[in-house]
């Protein structure tokens, strides 16, 4: 096992630069001038001479593509145009509500998502199943700024039983802020875990090691969880990993629509107000956190499945 | 004693009080308005410590019939229809479903054919065994430690300290097999099932596999009861043979006589389809037809389209089970005499 | 496999009928259940508004009217008047345009060149397979959206920066799936005959391999035109996509949360209508896929 796991880490150098690489050049084939998009057609001469020397855009493309190596692996990714701050500040404060976000609506999807797998799989093709089924069937349809926006209007605007807009301090009132957006985002996750849980399951219990647990007296509950969920989990790690990766790109647009903090809203914001330097810090933390997703979910299933763990 | 001692003998112990004895056995699947008999009027009995061995083609219904004495069978879509599955003494088609979870593996317990996938992957050889074990009887986790050892050295586990721990993936087929046998035995039951447990395995295993089965049946004195479509594997094993054909027994008999003379057309055909060293004849024999599916024998012998001995009578009426000697039944009209 | 499961055959009939011809299957499968039925009217219905938006749409979508702001719904504004005096309705009827524009286009372009890419991977192999291959799954490692707001990030919105967005996430997705078919048929006993006969490398492509990948890129492209769609609305809500005034589905939503307290008239009926055409277009794909693939069918 240890070997896999080396292995898989050394993999895992040569796609971060890659994907480095990949932004630095989708950042450089900007069409048009930066300095004429951030500065605006009626910008002088020596404001924009003064702006691409500020963004070290003067230099040749190599010296650029190392300066920017450099200022990655240092953590210095330039300043915010907008506001002077330093890019690495502004995604020092963001970052946690995003994770707050994802983290609460994770705990709530699969809270949900499992049971009502489990359900489905139980009670094939009854009410438990045929009502997972339309469920995620809206589940995949919706978009999740239109459930958060109708949820926002009924709950926040009209009901006033939770705030419009903002993250809230203190403990309480964040959980009280996080929920709305959170449970928008936990819908479609819980339809989509629901449904793999189900699948799983199902083709676990065609397996003949079910068959075996029955024969040797085992009651249904013990096939069910002990025999069955257990082996159907496996495959759900990885289902965790792509799920946590979609909640990720869901929570652009939910800060967008309950107002909250977060690096997606940063991001967006970003680019609306053409900020160069974020819009680049933006792009390289969402990779990043791409990339050590997926290498945690190749982890995780090597350490859980023992026909891995123990070879 | 000589063999037709010992067989009068056996004869006896059947008629006095067998361990399990099956009845009519019925069992369709598929839409109640519409149903498919896959196992049609089976009976059979084996008594206490003894080896019975059902043969029959793939079709045949014989391993429905095994599920159906563990109350195994999937349903929907499967329904048992009728009969009477008695073990001792008590019909189990006449519990209440939640009592069978106690009878298997403690009374009744049961082998299958793929032991690459019949254990469960995540779990140790050790915990699966004594799992069998922790089911059915109150025991702590030292004494189901050393029961588990006091089981793999049973079934011939070389170190079985050491392998306690490891994973089913870990071993080859025909350990993982004597893993499920170990399984199997753990809580000494009276009866064994074992539905093709051979067939996945090499050939030199398979001997290996047989005389541990032999061996365990001859120390814990369990009965057996063997599926299989190979002959040779049930001779080994059975003292009686029970043939099975499209759902039902055709032919019911003492290994030695069956194989010696068999009484059943279809019996006759199966023995002459296995090659022989000392066979003189250009080609493999061959039953000429197919197996009938389920359901399309509306009325006479199910072997009618095969049989190289009909008449027409075979044709309209299903022949019921003539004993042709002591011990051993056919269920033939041609067999019997009984042609008119 | 248990040998129980040789001994159930439940599914073969004495008779066999004759095979159904394919058209027979395509309309017995679209209305076979009423879902598939209602799926199949409201996609038509969909392309039919798109297509004739300018004589559906009772007024201009851009006109605004500072008289006639935050309307609620009335004869002559069906779904009101937005922040801006803009009629809802004919908004959204232009925005169904936007809509099947991206939902057609994208998909169309990303096959094409997804197709391309991935059977010249599986045909060639070495270098070039993988240095293709290590790409496609760099890209398939994102989500959708967050691929989108990536690129959109470099690009800027605007329709062709849309397009490009778009396709570009769609393109591994066809490009794995071209790749994996080409492998398979690469391997097929006549493909191996051609090349030992001398046939030539695009000729034999073009006949033998395209014809085997063509049924599993169709049934992808119906349901990615529901992922185009959602995406492009998604897009339009975060503001890198169609850029205002231009009326999109999803910035009509964007529009209508910054307008929270006036009418909440326009994101309800654009959220509705992104959530039936994607669901529509869901359902229409998975019957596709029946008929086209039954294997898969579950």
């Amino acid at each position: 096992m240890a070997r896999y796991l080396l292995l898989r880490l050394a993999d895992a150098i040569p796609t971060i630069w890659l994907v480095l690489t990949l932004v630095f050049i989708a950042m450089r084939i900007l069409p048009g001038d930066p300095a004429l998009a951030a500065l605006g057609d009626m910008a002088q001469p020596q404001e924009l001479a003064a702006f691409r020397e500020k963004m070290g855009l003067n230099v040749p493309l190599w010296q650029q593509y190392l300066q920017f190596l450099f200022g990655v692996v240092t953590l210095n990714l330039g300043q915010s145009y907008m506001n002077g701050q330093s890019v690495m500040q502004l995604i020092a404060y963001n970052l946690p509500y995003t994770i707050e976000l994802t983290v609460v609506a994770m705990i709530m999807g699969f809270g949900a998502g499992i049971p009502l797998g489990v359900m489905a799989a139980t009670h094939r093709n009854k009410l438990p199943d045929s009502g997972m089924r339309l469920f995620s069937l809206i589940g995949y349809a919706i978009p999740d700024f239109y459930l958060g926006a109708l949820l926002l209007i009924t709950f926040a605007l009209n009901l006033k039983w939770f705030p419009i807009n903002g993250a809230g301090e203190g403990f309480a009132d964040r959980l009280h802020h996080v929920f709305l957006p959170a449970l928008t985002l936990a819908f479609v996750k819980a339809a989509f875990i629901g449904r793999l849980t189900r699948a799983s399951l199902l083709e676990v219990f065609g397996k003949d090691y079910v068959r075996t647990a029955r024969a040797k007296g085992a009651r249904e509950p013990r096939v069910i969880y002990r025999h069955g969920l257990r082996n159907a989990l496996l495959p759900l790690t990885t289902g965790m990993g792509l799920s946590l990766l979609a909640t990720l790109s869901g929570s652009v647009a939910i800060e967008l629509v309950f107002n909250r903090p977060g690096i997606g809203r940063l991001l967006i914001n970003a680019i609306t107000e053409r900020d160069y330097a974020v819009i680049q810090g933006g792009v390289i933390v969402f990779a990043m956190v791409v990339v050590l997703v997926n290498l945690l979910m190749d982890l995780v299933y090597i350490v859980v499945d023992p026909r891995i763990r123990v070879s | 004693m000589t063999l037709s001692a010992s067989n009068a003998a056996a004869v006896e112990r059947d008629a006095a009080a067998p361990l399990l004895k099956v009845e009519n056995l019925a069992v369709e699947f598929g839409p109640v308005e519409k149903p498919l008999r896959v196992v049609d009027g089976v009976g059979f009995s084996i008594p206490a410590g003894g080896a019975l061995g059902i043969v029959g083609e793939s079709g045949s219904g014989k391993s429905i019939t095994s599920l159906a004495i563990m109350g195994l069978i999937p349903s929907p879509p499967g329904r048992i229809v009728s009969g009477r599955v008695e073990f001792e003494g008590v019909d189990l088609l006449g519990l209440p479903r939640s009592r069978m979870p106690d009878i298997r593996g403690r009374d009744i317990a049961m082998i299958f054919q793929e032991p690459m996938s019949s254990l469960n992957p995540v779990m140790t050889i050790g915990d699966q065994i004594g799992e069998a074990i922790k089911l059915h009887e109150e025991t702590t986790r030292e004494e189901r430690r050393a029961r588990v050892i006091e089981l793999l050295k049973l079934v011939g586990m070389p170190d079985p300290a050491k392998r306690i721990g490891a994973f089913p993936h870990q071993f080859s087929g025909g350990m993982r097999q004597r893993v499920m046998i170990a399984m199997a035995v753990a809580c000494n039951p009276r009866l064994l099932i074992a539905d093709e447990p051979t067939t996945a395995l090499d050939v030199t295993i398979q001997a290996q596999v047989l005389e541990l089965m032999k061996e365990v049946r001859r120390r814990l004195n369990t009965a057996v009861l063997l599926i299989s479509h190979d002959l040779g594997v049930v001779a080994d094993i059975a003292d009686r043979v029970v043939v099975m054909y499209a759902g039902r027994v055709v032919e019911d008999g003492d290994v030695r006589a069956i194989f010696k003379r068999p009484g059943h057309p279809y019996t006759r055909g199966l023995l002459q389809s296995v090659p022989r060293l000392d066979d003189d004849r250009r080609r493999l024999y061959q039953i000429p037809g197919a197996v009938p599916l389920p359901g399309t024998v509306k009325a006479g012998c199910p072997f009618y389209a095969r049989c190289p001995d009909r008449i027409d009578k075979c044709a309209k009426a299903m022949p019921p089970m003539f004993t042709l000697a002591p011990g051993q039944s056919a269920a033939c009209w041609v067999s019997a005499g009984a042609t008119s | 496999m248990s040998t129980m499961d040789e001994e159930i055959r439940l599914d073969a009939p004495q008779e066999l009928a004759a095979a159904p011809s394919k058209l027979m299957v395509v309309r017995e499968t679209l209305l076979q259940r009423p879902a598939t039925i209602f799926a199949t009217i409201a996609v038509v219905v969909f392309i039919l508004v798109a297509v004739f938006a300018p004589v559906l749409a009772p007024y201009d979508p851009l006109t605004q009217s500072v008289l006639n702001i935050n309307k609620s719904p009335s004869p002559e504004h069906w779904l009101g008047t937005d922040q801006f005096g803009r009629d809802v309705l004919s908004r959204m009827i232009y925005g169904s345009r936007n809509s099947l524009l991206f939902g057609l286009i994208s998909p169309v372009l990303a096959a094409f060149i997804g197709t391309t890419l991935g059977v010249v991977a599986g045909y060639f192999g070495g270098v070039v397979d993988r240095v293709i291959s290590r790409l496609i799954d760099l890209l398939l490692a994102f989500p959708e959206l967050l691929l989108a707001i990536m690129i959109a990030a470099a690009l800027g919105g605007g329709f062709w920066n849309i397009i490009a967005v778009i396709t570009i996430a769609f393109t591994p997705g066809f490009a794995r799936v071209a790749r994996a078919s080409t492998l398979a048929v690469k391997q097929e006993s006549y493909v191996e005959a051609g090349v030992a006969v001398g046939l030539n490398t695009p000729l034999l492509i073009f006949r033998h391999i395209v014809p085997n990948i063509a049924a599993p890129i169709v049934v992808l492209m119906t349901l990615w035109v529901a992922s185009a769609i959602r995406l492009e609305a998604s897009l339009s809500f975060l503001g890198i996509g169609t850029q205002p005034p231009n009326p999109s589905w999803g910035n009509i939503i964007r529009d209508g949360l910054n307008n929270l307290f006036g009418s909440p008239w326009p994101i309800v009926a654009a959220g509705l209508a992104i959530t039936c055409v994607v669901l529509a277009f869901n359902v229409f794909g998975d019957a596709l896929r029946d008929v086209l693939d039954p294997e898969t069918r579950q």
